[in-house]
């Protein structure tokens, strides 16, 4: 863990560029570079106007060396990773099930929450935030409308001396020039990097060394380091001094490294992915559905291979949930309603689904009130559990769901307690709303861009199912002029395409539509494909709706590219070879019913014969080695390159 | 003869109808009206397989442009007239007895270029190539010298020779009439009973806990099936359910019924399903001489998840299916557009449609192909009705069951 750390922290490179980019595109983007929130710049326009400038992949830098400088030497750099960022991973990741998320995490939050230092990471992590918007987005001027900038350095202003925010500020302004000057640096950065293995231990050696010296007087009051902290941050100018060179051992990074080492080796071994609740285990299923709010009953007839998946009749969950409305004190109406229109199916796509969700947890929380004796963040923290089992129980979460959750919660946990309730509410208010505008809104908006400029005029693409990122890149290819055809494959049961039909048709995009059947037919004159995923999963496995590996397997027969546009935020860690080990099952009599078509009915009595079983699978898994291209918001990446996205952005941005 | 002509007026009409499905009823029916026509058919006393060749490839012109689609009208026709010739063949040789093989051969080979004046050189290499019986090492060592010979007696005085025989042939007319219409009834015997041949193979191909996948609707495979249950082999089958006809839920209630432990999945699922598949055992359209396959629509894309699984991709076919012909550009010009019906309703997108209204470039296009093209590399496995042979094998098979001369049968067009 060390080893690996070292490096990285000494190299820290300021401008990370993965995948092709073009020669010009440096320069550019210190430009229109991440503007501190609190420095008030201009807002650039908007999005350089020239495609090639719009490199592909641009990865801002995680953090500036010199801001860390200015801001503290408790950011050791030889502990780039913060504590409160490492137990932040604990929170169970893009989880379904209702057993990880109904297990209380107060124990972390303990620990975490009362860890008196993380005040001024979070001023930080309003930076990080704001240095988000890469691929020469500006959102500075969004940002002001919708979050005003105190409220994102609320805590900063409470909690630091004034100075050091001013400071905060200089530093922010500083680093944008000096972004141009670094962009001509980075060449040199990665010679830097390469440290020796010796070198590398030698450094490890003096920091343990340097801890042992410093664990008499470190050790004496751990609570006490917040009044360490903060003379950290009253004394920036030994901050300055502070080398990036690891020979540095001041006492207080040592001290700080010393008290963050337990919880980092706790937090590395629980990053592991939760496994996730297997049905087919008689006994938690027993646990979990005493805590369930719905009565469910299981499906017959179920398929011996998916056993390990839920599967229940759909039709007797709605109105035993119905009658249920005013018995179910917990939950609060609008999720109630969020979930009741899951179950029903109105809302379906992982990108409604997870707004749609949000949406009624902003609600939630604006009625919510910490009942007496009681500490907001533990409460709200099991309120919003109690939410999520509720929302299981009507369907299934997605993972972009997950890690929404899992922002939600982190944020939650992170809530300082001297914040009075209102002030902490409002937080919480401003980050989901912010979420939901640069996670979702945003990053498709990106994503059409980087994907307009794949369509050439003449062109035949081809989209499966309805995806809403694709149907955006449609509609702006269309209303850019350019010429092109929409090949629409639908499959059953839910014949989603063809409601995409009706939008691109109506907008007056010549369409052609097909059954998935006939896709290798159609691949013929196609010569993009574009779909859409639930998730990207990080060994380059496209986890979306069933049959888009089917179109993308065909379409690699064909030699036909395969872009997918998936968000950023629906991203995870998590590995997949196949389809069965994790999938949602869906209603079985969607199958043996086919709407308009009376005459086949050959299945209807389906569930009395005990040799027959309908398998609705909702999801499939596409290997990489179809895929051509993923287009996220941080641009156009090879599947390989996804657990680079993975990585940097969960630690440093998504859940900041 | 009148009743013969309506009888193949009402089987042109149902042909271009479509009225008649599967290759196997179309291939039934075709026969049937063949015999029909054979035994109403009146013969010159000179050179009578040359005449019933004649008209019999008249009948079938018809009968395969009502539908092109459907190979197997073309493949019966092709058959009959095999047998024809192999009857003929078998008579002389009787007749002449006392002959040299010489001139037998010479005079097989007369027929051929009597009846195509104006074959293609294609065809007439083949036809001096290839004798009507498969060649064996013997034959093709004891034909060398009259193959070469060929081209000179069939130049100089063939008509003269085959007229010369036709004397012999007279004492015999009733009996090439009768010996074709008891080879016709054989091949339609076949016909009827190809997919009990091919179950009796299920055994061999199918193992205790199995997990086999199908898609289109087949009786050849739920007779396989059946086989293999009814010998106490216990497997799984998935049956994907292969839209828009939905013939996977019809055939997934035969299953049940038969008492198969059956799931029907959606077609989207095939690829997410055949990792967990043994084995695919799917029915054919039509199996083309190079051993690819024509089948229902979606089949392609399970060969392919197939493949990359290795999984045996294994179609079952009835020698009737196979097709002589080599295709090109199969999956269009081999192909029948069904009715949008299939996937919009009526009134759904009307207006969006192009019904020849003529009406500006229509803005929606629906397409409904029949019919897939899987290309033999993709398939594992051919089981026929005389037995399992490799892709690769099958133009051989062409040899056994089809005369070199018949292949093309478009004379008219091609002239």
């Amino acid at each position: 863990m060390e080893t690996r750390r070292v490096p990285r922290a000494v190299s820290d490179p300021k401008v990370r560029q993965v995948g092709f980019f073009a020669p010009g595109a440096p320069p550019d983007r210190s430009q229109s570079g991440p503007p501190h929130p609190a420095s008030s710049s201009p807002p650039v326009s908007e999005i350089s106007p020239s495609g090639n400038s719009l490199s592909p992949v641009m990865i801002p830098p995680p953090r500036h060396l010199s801001a860390d400088l200015a801001r503290g030497p408790h950011f050791s750099p030889a502990a780039p990773l913060s504590p409160m960022r490492a137990a932040r991973d604990s929170i169970p990741v893009g989880s379904y099930n209702p057993s990880e998320f109904v297990a209380p995490t107060a124990s972390e939050f303990t620990d975490d929450a009362l860890s008196p230092n993380w005040t001024a990471r979070r001023s930080n992590s309003g930076k990080f935030a704001s240095s988000l918007p890469a691929g020469g987005f500006d959102m500075s001027s969004l940002k002001q409308n919708n979050f005003p900038a105190s409220s994102l350095t609320t805590v900063s202003i409470v909690n630091m001396p004034p100075g050091i925010t001013e400071k905060d500020g200089g530093a922010g302004v500083e680093v944008q020039k000096e972004r141009s000057k670094t962009g001509s640096k980075a060449s040199l950065k990665p010679l830097k990097e390469q440290t020796t293995k010796a070198e590398r231990r030698a450094i490890q050696e003096a920091q343990r060394a340097a801890k042992a010296a410093t664990k008499g007087d470190g050790s004496k009051t751990p609570a006490a380091s917040s009044g360490l902290g903060s003379s950290a941050n009253a004394n920036p100018g030994k901050a300055a001094k502070a080398s990036p060179q690891k020979k540095d051992n001041s006492p207080v990074a040592a001290s700080e490294k010393r008290g963050s080492d337990r919880p980092q080796d706790k937090d590395r071994k629980k990053d592991v992915p939760h496994p996730r609740m297997q049905f087919d285990d008689k006994s938690r299923v027993e646990k979990a559905k005493k805590r369930s709010v719905v009565k469910q009953t299981e499906a017959k007839n179920r398929v011996e291979l998916f056993r390990h998946l839920p599967q229940y009749e759909h039709g007797t969950r709605l109105p035993e949930l119905e009658s249920k409305l005013f018995q179910l004190d917990p939950v609060h109406p609008a999720v109630y309603k969020v979930g009741l229109r899951y179950l029903a199916g109105d809302i379906s796509g992982g990108n409604a689904r997870c707004i749609a969700m949000l949406q009624a947890f902003q609600e939630s929380i604006k009625d919510y009130s910490t009942p007496p004796e009681k500490a907001l963040i533990r409460d709200l923290t099991s309120k919003i559990n109690s939410y999520v089992s509720f929302l299981i129980e009507c369907r299934p979460l997605s993972i972009s769901m997950g890690n929404a959750i899992r922002f939600l919660k982190s944020k939650i946990a992170k809530l300082s307690l001297a914040l009075s309730e209102s002030e902490a509410k409002a937080i919480l208010l401003s980050d989901i709303d912010r979420f939901i505008n640069e996670k979702i809104i945003l990053a498709d908006k990106v994503i059409v861009r980087h994907a307009v400029t794949k369509i050439r005029d003449g062109d035949v693409l081809l989209t499966y199912g309805s995806s809403s990122a694709v149907e955006l890149l449609l509609i702006h290819a269309h209303e850019l002029g350019k010429n092109f055809r929409v090949v629409v494959v639908d499959s059953r049961p839910k014949l989603e395409g063809k409601l995409l039909l009706r939008r691109l048709v109506g907008k007056g995009i010549s369409c052609t539509y097909t059954h998935i059947n006939a896709v290798s037919y159609i691949m013929h004159e196609v010569t993009r494909v574009f779909l859409g995923a639930s998730s990207v999963l990080s060994n380059g496995t496209v986890y979306s709706r069933v049959g888009t590996a089917c179109v993308a397997m065909v379409a690699h027969q064909f030699r036909v590219p395969v872009l997918i546009c998936c968000e950023a935020y629906k991203f995870h860690e998590r590995v997949q070879l196949d389809s069965i080990c994790s999938n949602e099952l869906g209603d079985p009599d969607m199958i043996a019913k086919v709407p308009g078509r009376k005459e086949i009915d050959s299945l209807d009595d389906w569930a009395n014969s005990d040799n027959l079983q309908l398998l609705n699978l909702i999801y499939d898994a596409t290997p990489s080695d179809y895929v051509s291209m993923i287009i996220t918001d941080y641009g156009m990446i090879p599947p390989t390159s996804v657990p680079v996205i993975v990585r940097e952005y969960r630690r440093e941005h998504l859940w900041t | 003869m009148p009743d013969v002509h309506a009888l193949v007026n009402d089987f042109l009409i149902k042909l271009k109808r479509r009225k008649i499905e599967g290759s196997k009823a179309t291939a039934k029916v075709t026969a049937e009206v063949l015999r029909s026509f054979i035994s109403q058919q009146r013969l010159p006393n000179t050179n009578q397989a040359g005449a019933l060749i004649d008209a019999v490839k008249a009948v079938g012109e018809q009968l395969i442009a009502a539908n092109p689609v459907e190979l197997a009208v073309g493949n019966v026709v092709r058959r009959v007239l095999h047998i024809i010739r192999e009857e003929d063949l078998s008579l002389t040789a009787a007749a002449i007895g006392g002959l040299s093989l010489s001139a037998g051969s010479d005079d097989e080979d007369d027929v051929g270029h009597d009846e195509h004046p104006a074959l293609s050189a294609a065809a007439v290499a083949a036809a001096a190539r290839s004798t009507l019986r498969p060649p064996s090492l013997q034959t093709l060592l004891e034909d060398v010298p009259h193959t070469a010979a060929v081209p000179h007696t069939s130049s100089s005085g063939g008509d003269s020779e085959g007229k010369s025989k036709s004397a012999d042939k007279n004492s015999s007319t009733k009996r090439l009439k009768h010996n074709v219409i008891e080879a016709v009834n054989e091949l339609i015997q076949d016909i009827v009973t190809c997919h009990e041949q091919i179950a009796e193979q299920a055994v061999e191909h199918i193992h205790q806990n199995e997990v086999i996948l199908t898609l289109g609707s087949s009786r050849t495979v739920v007779e396989f099936l059946c086989a293999a249950k009814e010998k106490k082999r216990s497997f799984r089958v998935f049956v994907a359910e292969g839209a828009p006809r939905y013939q996977g839920h019809t055939l997934a209630k035969e299953l049940v019924t038969r008492g198969l432990q059956t799931t029907v999945i959606t077609d989207s699922a095939v690829f997410a399903m055949i990792s967990r598949v043994n084995m695919v055992i799917v029915g054919a359209h039509a199996v083309m001489a190079n051993g690819g396959v024509i089948a229902p629509v979606g089949l392609n894309m399970v060969a392919l998840a197939a493949q990359r699984h290795a999984v045996p991709f294994v179609v079952l076919a009835g020698i009737h299916k196979l097709c002589p012909l080599y295709p090109h550009n199969p999956e269009v010009l081999l192909n029948e557009l069904r009715s949008p019906s299939e996937l919009l309703d009526f009134g759904e997108f009307s207006d969006c449609l192009d019904f020849g209204s003529g009406s500006g470039s229509p803005i929606l296009h629906v397409v409904n192909p029949a019919f897939d093209y899987v290309p033999p590399n993709l398939v594992s496995l051919f089981i026929t009705d005389t037995g399992g042979h490799n892709p690769s094998y099958m133009y051989r098979l062409i040899a056994d069951y089809y005369s070199a001369n018949d292949l093309v049968l478009q004379r008219r067009s091609a002239s």
